[in-house]
């Protein structure tokens, strides 16, 4: 892994600096069209989740290059107050905010690898990773 | 930033060309309801030709804004929906199921002029 940049996520508008950055680096590592988007919108998710949850937080990109394979992961942290029944955000319809609900399972679907870590009162962790095909 | 909306005898035109964050979402739903408040109009068609992503909030105000729309009296048409956001709505889980579409403006066009009858 090398190479990692990150975007603020204070302001409304840093969501969109985000998934811009990382649809940026996504087409630099040789992902398509149709894999940039699922990257930009999945960092659309994540960096929208810090600004509704935590009043702030980042969202990280690394480029893995390893000996046969290229990604990119996104790590998505914040020091908001956590989430308490994470079996139940990744579930497609719950939603705290009216929103889809479609968030987190929908980030889960579009990245090949997703962890999350998150502990009350301090924060959520979440990192994906995307391999080039 | 405000998305323009044009008036086109009875219906309304929109063409989205910018990269949309929230806030300009909201005002582009308010913008519009206003705007056919006003104009009368029966018909609109919002192009979204340009637009190279569309994540769940902005997916939720668009359909939000074809039914609201719809209460009003006017029928919505989203056209030009790019190949790339379409996989990735339904990766994402959001279908869309009741938003009328057509590939492109013209399509739109004439879709709308079908359903009107005008």
């Amino acid at each position: 892994m090398d190479l990692q940049s990150c975007v603020t996520i204070e302001k409304e508008w840093d969501i969109v600096k985000a998934r811009q950055l990382g649809r940026d680096i996504a087409r630099e590592i040789g992902f398509g069209t149709v894999d940039q988007a699922r990257i930009a919108t999945a960092i659309s998710e994540l960096a929208r989740n810090i600004y509704l949850y935590a009043d702030n937080g980042q969202v990280c990109f690394e480029v893995a290059d390893e000996l046969d394979q290229k990604g990119i992961a996104v790590i998505s942290l914040d020091t908001g107050p956590g989430i308490q029944n994470i079996s139940q955000v990744m579930e497609d319809g719950y939603s705290t905010s009216g929103g889809l609900g479609a968030g987190l399972p929908g980030v889960k679907r579009l990245f090949d690898q997703f962890d999350i870590q998150s502990e009350e009162g301090k924060g959520t962790e979440i990192r994906v990773m995307k391999w080039l095909r | 930033m405000r998305i323009p909306i044009l008036k086109l005898h009875n219906y309304l035109l929109i063409s989205i060309q910018t990269e949309i964050d929230d806030n300009t979402a909201i005002q582009f739903q308010e913008d519009l309801l206003d705007k056919i408040h006003h104009t009368g109009a029966t018909g609109v068609v919002i192009d979204l030709t340009s637009v190279e992503i569309i994540d769940s909030f902005i997916a939720k105000v668009l359909g939000d804004v074809v039914t609201m729309s719809d209460l009003m009296g006017a029928k919505v048409v989203l056209t030009g929906i790019q190949p790339a956001v379409a996989v990735t709505l339904i990766d994402l889980g959001v279908h869309l199921k009741d938003v009328p579409t057509a590939l492109d403006l013209e399509r739109g066009l004439i879709k709308l002029y079908q359903e009107l009858g005008e």
